[in-house]
């Protein structure tokens, strides 16, 4: 259970190669800035560009070779625009109906079911063009769903929302991925969105993937064009484990069982949440300050450090299997006579709760 | 008052223009199609000769056309020996030649239309499953209702305004080939010009009545493409911001 892609596309300014297996499971987030590729990759996927150089194999189903090829309405897919698309001589029940009466198989859900998810039986006699951005958004996401897709295509769908609909959808999709069992390729240019509802991620630049594999392990590499940037942040899972209703705090535990606070949270104990740890909040000391306001210190061992002429160093760290990032001053690795293996305790000052995007100064 | 003859005359020309339009839109729809979505380098030229009719005068296409009817022509003689009837003076001679004077009134309101089709909601449509006939039923043809609306009146108000094409080739044979606007020329040629009156006021009512039919649905449309277009203008404005 796959998607096999291989693209060879010459463009006006670099050519898009590139070759990936994708798991056909969860959310792929495919992330790079604008111009990477990106949308021509998805728009390839679908089944919109018919180029050549390009083979595309959906579960030992041959979509795209030199000698065959799928058409969009064959592959059984959704797509999500960044511009809606809904289709304005119908009205938004007339939209939905559209997919639900060409829907690729009975198992999905039904109209009455995704406008309760959605919350959209106000809107269903209206027009399209009375509805705001993000209601529109909302209808293509349901009419998507109402295709019963084998694969569902994202392209950009926050990308013309502003922050209160943007957040609103964005839960909607994390509840979605909880739900759903369809695979979803999700692209974007935004970490934080990929952060929150990818399991799996593709770093595209220039037409090519810079990198691949889980979010979790990619969030904390040294050399990626995310840590780069001045808001790189570690990605860690943990487990919900006790609420402290004195303190108005929730304590969590790492996979090695290490206590994280952040303030309080409604999630039920034992789930488990992701955790984005900006690097700019840790700081290293060598032994474990009891007189520090900081509640999060962890033991940690460093793994590596990034090598480079400025003033600022990244340092990934080692906290059992999970990894940290920290960004310190030269000075100051060179102070702690920071190297590889060194046994630390990271002083962390954030937390960000990625599910629910609370950000905890403790 | 209209005298049987002229009420005569009156049907034969509400029949042509009637089969005139049915043959025309089922032409014109592909055609008009594929002049949009054509990427071939002699589309000027293709557009050209069907804007023809618009430009030229109509006998010298009734011109051409009376040789190419006459049963020593090739397509005269190919006409005679399958129907087993010449062509000339005939009135399906009327409807081919109605058929070709009135393309560009029917083919260039479709292809602008198509031209403005936003294709984006064609390959949404076809993310949904839905095939190239399918996405032609249930996305184009409601979408351009309107310009289909326009090209039929049009092609049908222009057939029924013909004369020099019919003058050329159709003669004037009552019940056959003497439509409305032949028959008005015999009325003025023999002075009686109180009938000449009934058909010419008639004919100028009519084509003001179907003329503001069809600007009062322009009219809509422009509203509304309007307000389409001035949404999609801030969905790009957002993207720029962004």
């Amino acid at each position: 259970m796959s998607l096999t892609i291989s693209l060879n596309l010459p463009r006006s300014q670099f050519n898009l190669q590139l070759q990936t297996t994708i798991p056909s499971k969860g959310f792929t987030g495919i992330y790079g800035h604008s111009g990477a590729g990106k949308t021509t990759l998805l728009r390839a996927i679908a089944g919109l560009e018919k180029n050549p150089n390009t083979e595309i194999i959906f579960n030992k189903e041959n979509w795209q070779n030199d000698e065959s090829y799928f058409p969009t309405q064959q592959r059984k897919i959704a797509y999500i625009f960044q511009d809606a698309r809904l289709f304005p001589h119908l009205t938004v029940l007339g939209n939905l109906e559209f997919a639900y009466r060409r829907r690729f198989n009975d198992n999905g859900p039904s109209i009455e079911k995704v406008c309760e998810w959605f919350n959209l039986s106000a809107l269903l006699q209206q027009n399209p063009q009375t509805l705001s951005g993000g209601e529109k958004q909302l209808v293509a996401l349901a009419r998507a769903l109402l295709s019963s897709p084998q694969l569902i295509l994202m392209d950009e769908p926050l990308g013309s929302l502003d922050k209160k609909n943007k957040e609103n959808i964005l839960s909607l999709l994390e509840n979605l991925h909880k739900k759903l069992s369809t695979p979803v390729i999700y692209v974007s240019h935004d970490i934080e969105e990929v952060s929150r509802l990818c399991d799996h991620l593709i770093i595209m630049e220039r037409g090519v993937i810079n990198a691949e594999g889980s979010l979790i392990d990619l969030s904390s590499q040294l050399d990626l064009s995310i840590s780069l940037e001045e808001n790189a942040a570690a990605i860690i899972e943990a487990t919900i484990y006790e609420h402290d209703d004195e303190y108005q705090l929730t304590e969590l535990r790492t996979d090695e069982d290490l206590p994280l606070f952040v303030t309080r949270i409604d999630e039920v104990i034992g789930n488990k949440v992701r955790l984005r740890i900006p690097a700019r909040d840790i700081s290293i000391s060598l032994q474990a300050a009891n007189d520090s306001s900081i509640l999060n210190i962890l033991p940690a061992t460093i793994d590596a450090i990034e090598k480079n002429e400025t003033s600022r160093l990244l340092v990934r760290l080692k906290i059992g299997k999970q990894a940290l990032l920290a960004r310190l001053t030269k000075k100051s690795v060179t102070r702690l006579q920071l190297s590889p293996n060194k046994q630390v305790y990271a002083q962390i000052k954030t937390v960000a709760l990625l599910s629910e995007c609370v950000e905890t100064k403790t | 008052m209209i005298s049987p003859e002229d009420f005569l005359a009156v049907t034969l020309t509400l029949k042509l223009a009637a089969i005139t339009t049915v043959i025309l839109l089922l032409l014109s729809t592909p055609l008009a199609w594929w002049l949009a979505n054509t990427r071939t380098r002699i589309k000027p030229i293709l557009e050209a000769i069907v804007a023809l009719p618009l430009v030229l005068p109509p006998t010298v296409l009734g011109f051409y056309l009376l040789l190419a009817f006459s049963p020593q022509s090739p397509f005269g003689q190919f006409w005679l020996s399958v129907s087993g009837q010449s062509l000339a003076f005939t009135f399906n001679a009327l409807v081919i030649a109605s058929v070709i004077y009135s393309l560009p009134f029917v083919v260039q309101p479709l292809q602008a239309a198509f031209e403005q089709l936003s294709k984006p909601l064609l390959e949404a449509a076809a993310t949904m499953g839905a095939n190239k006939r399918d996405q032609f039923i249930s996305i184009v043809l409601p979408l351009t209702k309107r310009s289909f609306i326009t090209a039929a009146s049009l092609g049908f108000a222009h057939t029924v305004g013909e004369f020099g094409v019919v003058l050329m080739i159709g003669g004037n044979i009552p019940g056959e080939t003497q439509v409305l606007s032949i028959a008005l020329y015999d009325k003025v040629e023999a002075m009686q010009y109180a009938e000449a009156h009934w058909l010419a006021g008639g004919l100028i009512i009519f084509s003001l009545v179907l003329l503001a039919f069809i600007y009062s649905l322009n009219r809509n449309h422009y509203l509304s493409s309007n307000r389409l277009s001035s949404t999609n203008t801030n969905s790009s404005n957002d993207r720029m911001i962004k």
